[in-house]
């Protein structure tokens, strides 16, 4: 009897499920679908959904007419070193405010979180006018230096570094290690997991950033993706198919990124949350 | 007992690791951001502007100037309201959507739980610029894909970017689309750190299932509620690369967004000291924001 009332409820259920899944890929299969189209074919009347012939000249267009190609490595050079620079350089301060005893420290962990309440946007004029002064504007030093390392990166390692039992690092204490070298032989190996979770955010963050680049990268020859698809977009508005084609080279990294490392994404979303 | 937390040598190597293992990451955090969200203020009382951006010593100190232009600006307030429309209705709208969610996946009995929780997360991961040029063109009057979908239903096409009512409206459906996942993720976690035995409890005491989503999910969903809608306000504020895109602040201003109204003044016409002002308009109104909700929800966030 609880069976059968149950089953017109799940049914509703998984049809409301199965609704918001087509909404929410909709765009997404509509983008791919279009940058697949000749050009024309997205924006006559009636708009076609599927593409008729297959075509990939909007592409062949990116990556030899247009800049892409040049984006795609700007892009990937930046966001890999950010990467790279902020796990090193987050996952030490982490280690350094869950396990070192220096005075004044939990009030210097408490003074930087309120970095959380400060939006981004509130450092750039003044970043900018420093970044001129340096002689840094439109250099990929300048999109790079802000994003090596963030509170929320050193939030995070810290967490998780909180876990490991004292006695195992006393214990490499009493056999003559010193911090750093427990750092690197004992904590870092530990926090693998936590270090993917990691490279994935800093990864993603930084490969979709915009604002930042926009205004500090001045030369197309420098620019990210997305500075250069948001460029292309004003000047080629009538050209849907390639401006489809241009977004699917933009995102289509980051969403396999996700999808085959999402497990680590997850993880880091919900430790951001438990303590706020 | 750490060795390193005794006094002695131990103590003392502990503090010089301390050093040098925080010293890059402070410097940089310091340096790239503190400081100079700090120097937004000072820059606000000034009047930096081009020739300052070449020479900063031509820079004057001109008090509280900027804020006098800023509030008899009709644009800074035009900025102002919208950027609070977009949080205040965009804000709740996408938290609802992301608990409704939240709530389907966790039900009993879905199958494929693991995959449309991809599906409905994978929007969050895109990159914003390249969905706002998608939606750009699903939302083009007539030939756009939800105008298509309209008139197959019936309904007469609206030129949503190109309307001053409907420009707004349609950003925030977007920003919901692009954004429900993540929080979705957040409640997913908090439904399951509800005690069963709350549960159980509700229903020997003989409460139904509305009863059990109102006394028993609501009230323990409380610190998840607070941490989201302080989260989700404080990124809704800063709205940028959607009317960037899609409508470059128009038409007529409606979906000129503070950091965009910011973005124009100082890097395109160069009144960096005016601009500066307007960061820290945003910088009260996420403090303000952030201070309110903590004050209304103090008492059942207790942790």
């Amino acid at each position: 009897m609880p069976r059968l009332a149950v089953r017109p409820a799940t049914l509703v259920l998984h049809a409301a499920l199965v609704a918001v899944a087509g909404l929410t890929v909709a765009p997404l299969a509509w983008m791919v679908s279009a940058s697949l189209m000749p050009t024309g074919s997205a924006t006559t009347y009636p708009p076609a959904l599927l593409p008729h012939p297959v075509t990939l000249v909007h592409y062949r267009e990116l990556f030899t007419r247009l800049d892409v190609a040049r984006e795609l490595a700007n892009s990937t050079l930046i966001a890999g070193l950010i990467t790279a620079s902020s796990l090193l350089i987050n996952s030490m301060a982490g280690y350094a405010f869950a396990k070192l005893r220096f005075p004044g420290r939990d009030r210097l962990f408490g003074f930087i979180l309120l970095g959380l309440f400060i939006p981004p946007q509130v450092a750039m004029l003044p970043l900018f006018v420093m970044m001129r002064e340096a002689h840094l504007v439109n250099s990929y030093a300048a999109v790079i230096l802000p994003s090596m390392a963030s509170v929320f990166g050193i939030f995070l390692v810290r967490q998780y570094v909180l876990g490991i039992p004292d006695e195992l690092l006393d214990a490499a204490r009493v056999d003559g290690a010193g911090e750093l070298r427990i750092y690197w032989s004992i904590i870092v190996p530990l926090c693998a997991p936590v270090l993917v979770t990691l490279a994935v955010f800093v990864f993603m963050s930084a490969w979709n950033d915009f604002m930042w680049p926009l205004i500090v990268l001045t030369d197309g020859a420098k620019y990210t993706l997305p500075v250069g698809l948001a460029n292309l977009a004003r000047e080629h508005v009538q050209d849907a198919e390639l401006m489809m084609a241009a977004s699917v080279v933009t995102l289509l990294p980051v969403l396999a990124l996700f999808v085959a490392l999402q497990r680590y994404y997850v993880r880091g979303i919900t430790a951001g949350a438990v303590k706020g | 007992m750490t060795t390193a937390g005794r006094g002695g040598p131990g103590a003392q190597a502990a503090r010089r690791a301390a050093l040098l293992l925080l010293a890059p990451g402070l410097l940089l955090i310091t340096v790239t951001f503190l400081l100079p969200a700090a120097a937004s203020l000072l820059l606000s009382l000034s009047d930096f502007d081009l020739y300052a951006v070449a020479v900063p010593a031509d820079a004057r100190v001109v008090w509280l100037r900027n804020y006098v232009t800023l509030v008899e600006s009709p644009l800074f307030w035009a900025a102002f309201r919208n950027t609070l429309y977009f949080v205040l209705v965009g804000g709740p709208l996408s938290v609802l959507v992301s608990l409704g969610a939240a709530l389907m996946l966790s039900a009993d009995g879905v199958r494929l739980r693991t995959l449309f929780r991809t599906v409905y997360f994978a929007p969050v991961v895109t990159t914003l610029v390249a969905v706002a040029v998608v939606w750009k063109y699903i939302y083009a009057p007539q030939i756009g894909l939800l105008d298509t979908g309209l008139r197959w239903l019936g309904v007469a096409p609206v030129d949503w970017l190109g309307s001053a009512a409907w420009a707004m409206p349609s950003l925030i459906v977007m920003n919901v689309w692009k954004n429900f996942g993540y929080n979705m993720i957040i409640f997913v976690a908090g439904l399951q750190a509800v005690p069963t035995e709350l549960y159980d409890a509700a229903r020997v005491d003989g409460a139904g299932a509305w009863q059990r989503f109102w006394h028993v999910t609501l009230p323990s969903l409380a610190p998840t509620f607070l941490f989201v809608s302080i989260t989700t306000m404080i990124g809704a504020l800063q709205l940028f690369a959607e009317p960037y895109v899609m409508t470059q602040g128009g038409p007529l201003h409606a979906t000129l967004s503070l950091v965009l109204y910011m973005f124009d003044q100082g890097f395109a016409f160069w009144h960096i000291g005016y601009a500066a002002g307007i960061a820290v308009v945003l910088f009260l109104l996420t403090l303000a924001g952030a201070a309110v909700q903590l004050r209304a929800r103090r008492a059942p966030a207790a942790i």
